[in-house]
C-alpha cells in the first residue's frame, strides 16, 4: 500500500472508507500494528483489543457493501481511556483496586461511539482514577511521551495527564483519535503537551454513566484528536442526553462539524489579564501573543477582560475535587468488585482498610485523606463551603467577562511538557500545571486546546479557547481559526 | 490549621485506609503543605455568596414509575451484579463474619 493510513485523521478515514479508497479493515490493521509496535516504549495502552478493532471494521465494510449508512465515525478505530466501562474488557482506571474488573455493561459514551461506527483499538493508560497531570500515578506504569527535547538528550517526557495514554497515542499515530475525560484539565493539558487537539464540552453534554467517577460535579468526557474538525466529529458522536445521568443536558446535539467556520468577523476575543502571571515562561507568552495576532487576522476584535478570582480557582479545586473523590471512592470496599485484601483474622473494618491500603496509589490516598478532612465535622464550613462559595464567584467572573466577549483565549498550560520524575516529589508543583485549565472546569464551561507551535526546546505548546456554556461551536470555530494560522504540522520523530 | 500525626491517623481511619507508620509520618507534611496552600481561600470575601450547587442549571427529573423501565439498570440482574465480586457465594456478596 502506498499510503500510510495511520497518518490520516478521523474525517479522512471516515471519508476514505465511505468512498472506497481503502477498507475499514485495512485502517484497523494499520493502527493495530502501530499499537503493538509502540507498546514497550510508550506504554500508552493498558489493554490492546486488536480483534475488537478488526471486528468493528469488518462490520463497517459489510455495511458499505450493502450500501448502508456507515455512521459519523464509520470505520474509524479509536483508543478508549480506561476510565470508561467497556463490557467484557477490563476497566481499571489505572488502579490496582480495579485490576481485573470486567464490566457487565458499556458506558453511554463508548456505546455511542460504537453505534456511530467506531471500533476499539484498546484501553488507554491514564493517571490513577484520573488524579494526576503527568500519567505518573498509573498502577500500570508511566506513559512516555513520543516527543523529545531537541537538546540531543534522551530524557523521557510526560505526556500530560490524566489522559496521558490518549495524548501519547494520538500524537504517536497509534490511533487517529481517543476519548479523554477532563476534571481539571485532563483533556487540555495532555493535548497541549503532545501537540494535539482536545475539547472538554459544557458540563453535562457527555453522559457520565459508566465513567469511573472522580469528582462528579467536574468530570466531563471529550474527544482528543489531531485537529479541530476531527474533534467536532467525535464530540457529535459522544454527546447527547442520557436519562441515566442526573446531570445530563437534555438538549439536542448541534451539528458542530457542519457549522465549523474560521471566520471570526464580529467576534470578540477576551484576554484575561489575571492569566498573565509573574515569571511566566517566555515561550508560552509568545505563543499567546501569536494566538492573539492570529485571531485578529481572522477578523476578531480583541478585548481586555478581568477574571478577578483566578488565583483562587486552583485552591478551590483542590478542596472540591478531593472532597468529591473521597466520597466517590468510598465504593471500593473489597466487597462488590475489585481487589479484596483479607488479612488473617481480619474483621470487616480491617478488610476495608487493608483493601484500600493495598489498592490505592499514593496520590489517590493523599486526595482521599484531604477530601475526608475537609468534609469532616468542624472543618466542613471553613474548607468545603468556602470553596463552593469561591466556585460561585469564579462562575460569576466568567458570566461578567462574557458580557464583553464571545470566547476567551489563554495558554493551556504554564509550560511545555516536563520530564518524567521532575515534579513527582512536590504535589503542589504538580497541581500548578492546571492553573489555566481549572477555572473553566469549575464553571462547567466548554474549553479546548489547540497546538500553537513549538517552544525553543522543540516541544509543543497549546492555546486554550474557553467559551460560554453550550457554545462549543464558538470554541471550535476559534480553535479552527487558530489552527489554520498556526499551521502546526510538527510531529515527534519516531524513536520507538 | 495544621494536622498532626494523630489527626492524620484519625482521618485515615475515617477513610478506611490503613497507613503504616512511615506512610503516616510522610503524609503529615504533605497534607499540611496542601492545607496551608488552600487556606488562602479564607481571604476571599464571600459575604452574601451562595455556595455552588449546580454548575450548569438543570432540573432534577423523575423517571416513570415503572419496574425495569430500563432493563440494564432495573432488577433481576443478580448474576451480573455479582460477576465481579471477589467472594460471591450462594447469590450473595461474601464478607468476613460480622456477628460473633
Amino acid at each position: 500500500m502506498s499510503q500510510d493510513l495511520t497518518e490520516l485523521g478521523v474525517a479522512a478515514i471516515r471519508d476514505g472508507v465511505a468512498k472506497g479508497d481503502f477498507t475499514a479493515v485495512e485502517v484497523a490493521e494499520a493502527f493495530n500494528a502501530n499499537v503493538a509496535a509502540a507498546q514497550d516504549a510508550l506504554n500508552a495502552f493498558i489493554v490492546a483489543t486488536p480483534e475488537k478493532a478488526v471486528d468493528a471494521a469488518k462490520a463497517i465494510d459489510a455495511k458499505r457493501a450493502k450500501g448502508e449508512a456507515l455512521g459519523k465515525m464509520g470505520g474509524v478505530p479509536i483508543g478508549m481511556k480506561d476510565l470508561f466501562a467497556t463490557q467484557g474488557v477490563q476497566t481499571t482506571a489505572a488502579s490496582h483496586i480495579l485490576e481485573g474488573f470486567t464490566p457487565e455493561y458499556e458506558s453511554t459514551v463508548s456505546q455511542k461511539l460504537w453505534d456511530a461506527g467506531a471500533g476499539m483499538l484498546g484501553k488507554l493508560n491514564l493517571d490513577q482514577f484520573a488524579m494526576g497531570s503527568s500519567n505518573e500515578t498509573s498502577y500500570f506504569g508511566n506513559v512516555v511521551s513520543p516527543w523529545k527535547r531537541n537538546d540531543g538528550g534522551n530524557a523521557s517526557l510526560a505526556p500530560g495527564g490524566s489522559s496521558g495514554g490518549s495524548s501519547a497515542a494520538v500524537a504517536a499515530r497509534l490511533c487517529p483519535a481517543a476519548t479523554g475525560t477532563d476534571t481539571g484539565g485532563s483533556i487540555r493539558q495532555p493535548a497541549a503537551f503532545t501537540g494535539i487537539t482536545g475539547i472538554k464540552p459544557t458540563y453535562g453534554r457527555c453522559s457520565r454513566w459508566g465513567v469511573v467517577a472522580f469528582a462528579s460535579s467536574l468530570d466531563q468526557a471529550g474527544p482528543m484528536a489531531r485537529d479541530t474538525r476531527d474533534c467536532a466529529i467525535m464530540l457529535e458522536a459522544m454527546a447527547g442526553f442520557d436519562p441515566k445521568d442526573a446531570t445530563s443536558l437534555d438538549m439536542p446535539v448541534p451539528e458542530w462539524e457542519a457549522n465549523l467556520s474560521a471566520d471570526m468577523k464580529g467576534k470578540r476575543v477576551g484576554i484575561p489579564r489575571e492569566y498573565r502571571m509573574d515569571g511566566m515562561d517566555e515561550d508560552v507568552l509568545k505563543s499567546w501573543d501569536d494566538g492573539i495576532a492570529w485571531l485578529k487576522e481572522a477578523g476578531a476584535e480583541i478585548v481586555d477582560i478581568s477574571l478577578p478570582h483566578t488565583k483562587y480557582a486552583l485552591p478551590a479545586y483542590y478542596i472540591i475535587a478531593p472532597a468529591e473523590a473521597s466520597s466517590n471512592l468510598a465504593r471500593y470496599d473489597g466487597v462488590r468488585y475489585g481487589l479484596r485484601d483479607l488479612p488473617d483474622g481480619a474483621n470487616l473494618q480491617d478488610m476495608y482498610a487493608a483493601t484500600r491500603a493495598a489498592g490505592f496509589g499514593a496520590e489517590v490516598k493523599r486526595r482521599i485523606l484531604i477530601g475526608t478532612y475537609v468534609l469532616s465535622a468542624g472543618f466542613y464550613d471553613a474548607y468545603y463551603t468556602q470553596a463552593q462559595k469561591v466556585r460561585t464567584l469564579i462562575s460569576i467572573d466568567f458570566k461578567n467577562a462574557f458580557e464583553s466577549c464571545d470566547v476567551i483565549l489563554a495558554p493551556t498550560a504554564p509550560s511545555a511538557a516536563f520530564g518524567l520524575g521532575e515534579n513527582v516529589d512536590d504535589p503542589l508543583k504538580m497541581y500548578l500545571n492546571d492553573v489555566f485549565a481549572v477555572p473553566a472546569s469549575l464553571a462547567g464551561l466548554p474549553a479546548m486546546s489547540v497546538p500553537a507551535g513549538l517552544n525553543r526546546e522543540g516541544l509543543p505548546l497549546g492555546l486554550q479557547v474557553i467559551g460560554k456554556a453550550f457554545d462549543e461551536q464558538g470554541v471550535l470555530n476559534a480553535g479552527l481559526a487558530l489552527e489554520q494560522r498556526a499551521g502546526f504540522t510538527a510531529k515527534p520523530d519516531k524513536w520507538w | 490549621m495544621s494536622v498532626d500525626t494523630a489527626t492524620v491517623a484519625k482521618i485515615a481511619s475515617l477513610a478506611r485506609i490503613k497507613l503504616g507508620d512511615q506512610e503516616l509520618e510522610a503524609m503529615v507534611p504533605e497534607l499540611n503543605g496542601i492545607l496551608s496552600w488552600v487556606e488562602q481561600l479564607g481571604e476571599v470575601d464571600v459575604t452574601g455568596v451562595e455556595p455552588m450547587t449546580a454548575v450548569i442549571p438543570n432540573t432534577l427529573r423523575l423517571r416513570d414509575d415503572v419496574i425495569d423501565a430500563d432493563p440494564l439498570t432495573g432488577g433481576n440482574r443478580r448474576d451480573a451484579v455479582l460477576a465481579n465480586a471477589p467472594a460471591a457465594e450462594h447469590g450473595f456478596f461474601g464478607v468476613p463474619k460480622v456477628i460473633e
